[in-house]
Formats: C-alpha cells, sequence, structure tokens
C-alpha cells in the first residue's frame, strides 16, 4: 500500500534525460543553396542530354531541318512566342481547362476514393471497376464525350475528369489499406467518435498515399486535356493544342516543337510541386 | 467502497462455429481505486484481450464490465503515435477529442510533457524520438485522456534495461501523484513484482485469473531488491504450473 510519500531515488529524472541526450541525434543544419543545388543538378543534366539527343538527330540529317529543326532555332522561337499575348492567351485557355477538370476530379475521387475504401460492400463492388478505369485510354472517351456534349469545353472537362478521378480514388483508397490497425485502435482507444477517427487519423494518415495518387492523377488529367485539345477544337478558343494541331497544318516545325517544349514544361512543373510536397510529408514522418 | 473497475463473468471468443476459440473463460476481478494490478501470464493467455475489452475496443461475448463512468485509456507495446504530428501535437489530440480549448490544450501538453521529462521535445516528431522517449509520449497521451483508469498492455516490452527501470520509477511516480488506478499486463514476473500492488496470474487457453499475490513491499521498490526476486520467483513457479498443465 502507497499511502505516504515517496522518495524517489535521487537519479530518477536526471538520468532519463541524459539518456535521452544519448539516444536522439541532432538534426543536421542544412544549408538552403546546397539543397536547391542537389535537386536541381540531375534535372538539369537530364535536360542537357536531352537536348544533345535532339541536337544529334537533327544533326544525323535523317529529317530535313525544316521538319525536324534543332533545339537553337526552336528554343529562339519559343522565346519569340513568349512575347506575344497570343501565346499567353492559349496557354491560360489551356490552364484554365486543367484546372477545372483536375480541380473537379480531385473532388471527385476523394468523394468515391472515401467512401469505397471504408464501405466493404462497395469496395467489393467497385474497387476493381475504378482499377479498370484507370487503365483505360483516356482518348477512348472521346467519341462519347463528343456524342453527349458536342464539341464544347464540357466534352474536354468530362474526359479530364474521368481520366484523373480513378487515379485519385485509388490513390486514397489505397492509403486508407495502408494505416496500420494500431494506429486505428489508438485512436478508437482515446475515445474518438466515427467522424473524428476519420478527420484525425484516417485522413492523416494516408495523405502520403492520396499525394501519390494526385500525381497520377495530374499526369493522367494533363495527357487527356492535350488529347481532347486536339480532338474538340472550339473556335475562338485558341489553346495549345489548337497551335499544336495549326502548327501541324501549316508545316510550322518550330512553332510545333516550341508549343511541345510548353507542353512538357508545364506538366514537369505539376509534377515537380507535388514531388516536392511529398517530400515535405514523408521527411516529416521519418519516411524519407 | 465501490471498486475502480469491475469485471464480472466475462468470457470472450474470436470467429465463429468450428473455428471459435475461447480466449477468456468466466473471468472476474476488481480493482480498488488507486490500486496498481498487474496481470502476468505466458503470451496467448488473452491478457490482452482482456484490456482491449475494459478499454471498450470490443464488447465482450458474455459478462460485464463496469468501470463507474471513469474514462480508460489504453497503452500498448508499441508507442502507437501518429507520425504526422509533433510530440506536442499527439499529447494534445485526446483533448481536441474532448474538445478543450485550444490554450488550454496546448499549456496542458506543456505540462504533461514535463511530467514525463520530455519538455524540449515538444516539437520533436515520432521518428526523431527513441523507444523510450516514445513511450513516455504515449504515457503523457494517455494521461492527456483524463481517465482515471490507465491499461498498460506490456508497455515496456520493448525496450532496453535501463531505460525499462528508469520508467518503472517514472510510472509510479505518476500513479501516486494523480490517484491512477492501473491495469498492467506484461509477461515478466519481476516486473509485475516491482510495480504491482497485486499480481495476478493468469492461465492460457481459455485465459482467466488462477492465483493472485498481493505485494505489500515498501516503495519505492527496486527491480533488484532480494525481496522482489523472492516473490518473483514464487510467482514465476506459479505461472510455470500454469502453463505445464494447460500447454498441452
Amino acid at each position: 500500500m502507497a499511502t505516504e510519500p515517496l522518495r524517489m531515488p535521487a537519479y530518477g529524472a536526471g538520468e532519463l534525460s541524459v539518456l535521452d541526450k544519448l539516444e536522439t541525434t541532432p538534426r543536421p543544419a542544412r544549408r538552403f543553396p546546397l539543397q536547391v543545388w542537389r535537386g536541381a543538378w540531375p534535372r538539369l543534366a537530364a535536360v542537357a542530354i536531352a537536348l544533345a539527343v535532339w541536337q544529334a538527330v537533327v544533326l544525323s540529317g535523317w529529317r530535313p531541318d525544316y521538319l525536324l529543326p534543332g533545339p537553337v532555332p526552336v528554343l529562339r522561337r519559343l522565346a519569340a512566342d513568349l512575347t506575344q499575348p497570343v501565346f499567353y492567351g492559349a496557354m491560360a485557355i489551356t490552364l484554365e481547362r486543367a484546372l477545372w477538370g483536375f480541380g473537379l476530379a480531385i473532388a471527385l475521387g476523394s468523394v468515391v476514393g472515401a467512401v469505397v475504401a471504408r464501405n466493404r460492400v462497395l469496395r467489393a463492388a467497385v474497387g476493381s471497376l475504378i482499377t479498370g478505369l484507370q487503365s483505360m485510354p483516356s482518348i477512348a472517351w472521346f467519341p462519347l464525350a463528343i456524342l453527349l456534349f458536342g464539341l464544347t469545353e464540357g466534352a474536354i472537362g468530362f474526359v479530364v475528369l474521368l481520366g484523373a478521378a480513378p487515379a485519385i480514388a485509388n490513390g486514397l483508397i489505397s492509403g486508407f489499406d495502408q494505416i496500420p490497425p494500431l494506429l486505428i485502435r489508438s485512436g478508437r482507444a482515446m475515445g474518438a467518435s466515427r467522424f473524428q477517427l476519420f478527420r484525425h487519423v484516417l485522413l492523416p494518415a494516408s495523405l502520403p498515399a492520396f499525394i501519390g495518387g494526385l500525381k497520377q492523377g495530374w499526369a493522367f488529367a494533363w495527357r487527356s486535356l492535350m488529347a481532347g485539345e486536339l480532338l474538340v477544337i472550339i473556335s475562338n478558343h485558341p489553346s495549345l493544342g489548337v497551335r499544336l494541331q495549326l502548327a501541324r497544318e501549316t508545316a510550322d516545325a518550330e512553332g510545333l516543337l516550341a508549343a511541345m517544349v510548353v507542353v512538357l514544361a508545364i506538366g514537369m512543373a505539376v509534377e515537380i510541386l507535388f514531388s516536392s510536397v511529398d517530400g515535405t510529408v514523408r521527411r516529416r514522418r521519418g519516411l524519407a | 467502497m465501490r471498486p475502480a473497475v469491475r469485471i464480472d463473468g466475462v468470457s470472450h471468443a474470436f470467429g465463429q462455429g468450428g473455428e471459435r476459440l475461447l480466449a477468456l473463460h468466466d473471468v472476474s476481478l476488481e480493482l480498488r481505486k488507486a490500486e496498481f494490478a498487474c496481470l502476468v501470464g505466458a503470451s496467448g493467455s488473452g491478457k490482452s484481450t482482456l484490456l482491449n475489452l475494459v478499454a471498450r475496443l470490443d464488447p465482450p461475448t458474455t459478462g460485464e464490465i463496469e468501470t463507474f463512468g471513469s474514462r480508460t485509456a489504453l497503452l500498448f507495446q508499441e508507442a502507437a503515435l501518429f507520425p504526422w504530428l509533433t510530440a506536442a501535437d499527439n499529447v494534445e489530440l485526446p483533448m481536441r477529442m474532448r474538445h478543450v480549448a485550444a490554450d488550454k490544450r496546448r499549456e496542458e501538453a506543456r505540462q504533461l510533457l514535463s511530467a514525463v521529462g520530455l519538455a524540449d521535445f515538444e516539437a520533436s516528431r515520432p521518428h526523431e524520438l527513441s523507444g523510450g522517449m516514445k513511450q513516455r509520449v504515449a504515457l503523457a497521451r494517455a494521461l492527456a485522456q483524463d481517465a482515471a483508469i490507465l491499461l498498460m498492455d506490456e508497455p515496456f516490452g520493448a525496450l532496453d534495461a535501463i531505460t525499462r527501470d528508469l520508467l518503472h520509477d517514472e510510472l509510479e511516480r505518476i500513479w501516486l501523484e494523480r490517484n491512477l488506478t492501473i491495469l498492467f499486463v506484461t509477461h515478466n514476473a519481476r516486473e509485475a513484482v516491482r510495480l504491482g500492488d497485486r499480481v495476478l496470474v493468469f492461465s492460457s487457453r481459455p485465459g482467466r485469473v488462477a492465483d493472485e499475490f498481493r505485494i505489500d513491499l515498501p516503495r519505492p521498490r527496486r527491480l533488484e531488491s532480494p525481496e522482489v526476486a523472492r516473490l518473483a520467483g514464487l510467482v514465476g513457479d506459479r505461472l510455470r504450473e500454469e502453463v505445464l498443465t494447460r500447454g498441452h
């Protein structure tokens, strides 16, 4: 029985804190410029290699200059295009579509993913359907989309949505699947309601996989959007896709490649954005 | 006087039909308020199952468990901290769930972390802490649940001997300061005698309380003291007997 106050041995807390110091390693200070350089140089090297290969193919004389111009004239053309407001107009229309379609896909994919992941019957019913939809080439949706919506923004949005949403839903579903059961029990043992468990345990626990899904969803969305802009040309909506198509019709190879560089750059920029968010999240959790 | 926990005729089975496994059979047990009770038994004896039932993670197949309106907090062998939250945020979470005001719970989390000697590690993430430190954050988080009953499932089983020894002192101090009722599961008879007012020997398949020892040694106790060793020997003999008679 312990009724009288205790005198604990003098070492106690002091010894523990000494142990704590021994057991934790101070974080090495990261020098910012060095860190940026470390992330950037492999990418820069890859770009340089790609440009060199391109130049080599051009120099080989495989195709005449006017069909396959080298990187120098194309980049010069791009610099010229980038001074024209029309070019930015086209980029704005394309980006606006991407934003809309991808935004809707995030909303739909998240809701469907969350509902399916938490419901065993739904999971059995539509789980494999979602994976099937994900592997369906988005261009196969266009004939239907054009029938349903005509040559409108709606047709493009529809296909971007269907292209990206399954990947996002799947990301969330696999995120829920990977949650260690102990964390769920821990949350329940502290008295979490169903909603609190969802909000404070399940959602944050599945975040890394969800970001993975977003990344993949973006790739699908961007691809679908480009396919859509080539197929569904709406007058007075001069998008990047329209520029590609026009450049081909007028045999303007430099303009075509300049537009392609922009398409590639935008796709990569968004991908890098997601990767850096992903990296931050993982580092915080000790996963990277 | 009303007990803190009453476990009354509890049996628990897993699975159904032919595959049914009886994990607990007719367990009855009362814990006094502010009692430190240790449950020792071989692994697979249903000790953890019993804790889960008391924590209301599952309802018992038959029988009743009463905690008289007191909250329970459960600690696992692994700290089970949320890796996306800092130590302080982990401790705050149970208070968030109870809708404690933000400034109040921040202050409370700070106090709890210094109570377990981790005042300097508020902003650390779980992966930056050692096993013993994580387990102390988990203890602080359990205390943040403002539960009168602490259920501990081999909480120090994965720690090295020095850390475990120090955490025994720490737990004893916190238990006394806060008047907690503790049900502590372990397979280590010495640890049970070091900590418990009472040691309950659990038999396996199905689990039930086979015997109990009252430990009247003065506190603070030391794991290496001859009295602890002697009583642990008795508990260990009884445990071995249970395993041998029930083992097949």
